[in-house]
């Protein structure tokens, strides 16, 4: 009987006590963006726009990620599809594996695609014998940012290729269609939502790609140089550059932000009628 | 005439079934749990059986012994879940093109288009064609989904709980629609209920399945005067 009001009255207080513990770290998260934005005016930002590490780093970071994006998609999805597609132990290692390079330390990984493909490397071997040399060129920063990102997509294509109702693969097979049919006119239509907030992801984790590139590719303006290794060579040059970059890539994040959000709910308004 | 003879597991269930579609459509009921939608998933192809056979019109499409086992496109046998399973990025009319399209891919577009018309007069949907699965009542969604299924030229039909998604009032109705347009397709059909009026009304035959075992198959009069099992009996009385 007296536990009831007690319990409700020893509500408030502990919510106060978790409010603020959370909305501290709420606080500490949005600082950087706040430090950024509150520091800068508009013609500061101008200004950084118009220093001549900018446009390169800009047009190489585009360039760069788009390939890379494409060719996790293109890798990813037929991935990700036979391993939502089987249950066997085969395809639950190759999903633990696909995380590997979350958890991985991009420098790590940027030393291990080093030393795989320089000169004493397996695979830096039989290229150089081709005359193709990949580390410190714009293929490495591709290479580098393919692997960071493709684990974010694979992992979101595979939950979304799940999500599917069975009954619909099963069906679009007892009226004829042959796997393929069953792939590219129902089971990519349907989780396209999903596939999209996957490549938005994957798209910003390539964007802001620093250590691996930094150790495979290095920082060589107009080649190498993507955006994050613009800002850190600017900071010893001109502050008002590095910053101007940063919001650069604040403002893409949002969007991408944005983007995965909108992807999310049409995702979610698919699966209501059935 | 549809011939089904299957053994199998399922989980804990040892799968046994035995019928045919000789005396018109069956209806195969039982409690839940009981393996009636695993039974139809293993005669489209979808989970293998251990032991036993399928076969249409003769023509075997599972046969352990020989080491037959067609894939499900191959098997061309129509199949209605219990919420249709319409496409729903497709219209109407595109679910049953598509069905058209798998079936007959060099059939040109303007054929498609007149054949899915005259399937949705025959069914009496017509107005519905432009209409996404969403914005169809259940028991729409069942015409457009038999529309497609139709469209397939499927050799036999399976039907999973066709009346569980309708609302009473409906259900009646498409009771006496759905024989009418089953009597009127003549193919083998296999209808699953839990709801022993379904079975009574729609069935030429009722199997009736316990734990993964068909206990009785026969006519509704013939469970009645002769019940195999307490659930038959229950479920005639």
């Amino acid at each position: 009987m007296t536990s009831a009001p007690a319990r409700g009255g020893g509500r408030r207080p502990l919510f106060g006590v978790l409010g603020g513990l959370g909305g501290l770290l709420l606080l500490f998260l949005l600082l950087p963006v706040v430090g950024l934005v509150s520091t800068s005016s508009l013609g500061d930002v101008r200004a950084g726009l118009a220093h001549p590490l900018v446009a390169p780093a800009l047009r190489l970071s585009l360039f760069t990620t788009t390939l890379s994006v494409a060719l996790v998609v293109v890798l990813g999805t037929p991935l990700a599809w036979l391993v939502a597609r089987s249950e066997g132990r085969l395809a639950r290692f190759v999903e633990s594996a696909i995380k590997l390079p979350v958890v991985l330390p991009p420098a790590v990984a940027g030393l291990g695609l080093l030393l795989a493909f320089g000169r004493e490397g397996f695979l830096g071997r039989l290229l150089a014998a081709q005359g193709i040399g990949v580390p410190f060129t714009s293929a490495a920063v591709v290479l580098a940012q393919l692997f960071v990102s493709a684990p974010f997509f694979v992992e979101a294509a595979i939950s979304a290729f799940r999500r599917l109702d069975p009954n619909l693969l099963v069906i679009a097979r007892t009226l004829g269609a042959g796997p393929l049919t069953v792939l590219f006119r129902i089971a990519l239509p349907l989780a396209a939502p999903g596939l999209a907030s996957g490549a938005a992801l994957s798209w910003a984790r390539a964007l802001g790609e620093f250590g691996a590139t930094l150790m495979f590719a290095g920082s060589l303006a107009g080649r190498t140089q993507t955006l994050p290794l613009a800002i850190y060579a600017a900071l010893e040059t001109d502050l008002r550059a590095a910053r101007a970059l940063s919001l650069v890539l604040v403002v893409i994040a949002f969007v991408l932000l944005v983007a995965v959000r909108s992807a999310r709910s049409s995702a979610s308004e698919q699966r209501e009628p059935a | 005439m549809l011939d089904v003879r299957l053994e199998g597991r399922v989980g804990p269930l040892s799968l046994s079934a035995a019928f045919d579609t000789s005396r018109g459509p069956v209806v195969v009921t039982g409690p839940n749990g009981s393996g009636k939608t695993t039974l139809l998933l293993m005669i489209l192809g979808v989970r293998k059986p251990a032991r036993g056979r399928v076969s249409i019109d003769g023509v075997p499409l599972f046969d352990s012994e020989v080491g037959v086992d067609w894939a499900v496109e191959a098997r061309r046998i129509g199949y209605l879940p219990q919420t249709f399973g319409l496409f729903p990025h497709l219209s109407a009319r595109e679910n049953v093109e598509f069905a058209l399209a798998c079936r007959a891919p060099r059939t040109p577009a303007r054929s498609r288009r007149e054949r899915a018309r005259e399937l949705f007069a025959d069914l009496g949907i017509g107005p519905l064609a432009e209409l996404r699965p969403s914005a169809l009542s259940a028991g729409e969604r069942q015409r457009v989904a038999l529309a497609r299924a139709i469209a397939a030229e499927p050799r036999a039909l399976l039907l999973d709980e066709p009346f569980a998604a309708l609302d009473i009032g409906a259900r009646r109705h498409v009771r006496v629609f759905l024989r009418e347009y089953l009597e009127r397709l003549r193919l083998p059909t296999v209808i699953v209920s839990h709801d022993a009026k379904d079975a009574q009304a729609m069935g030429g035959t009722i199997a009736v399945l316990e734990a993964g075992r068909v206990v009785q198959a026969g006519a509704w009069s013939e469970l009645l005067e002769s019940p195999a099992s307490e659930f038959v009996r229950e479920l005639t009385t």
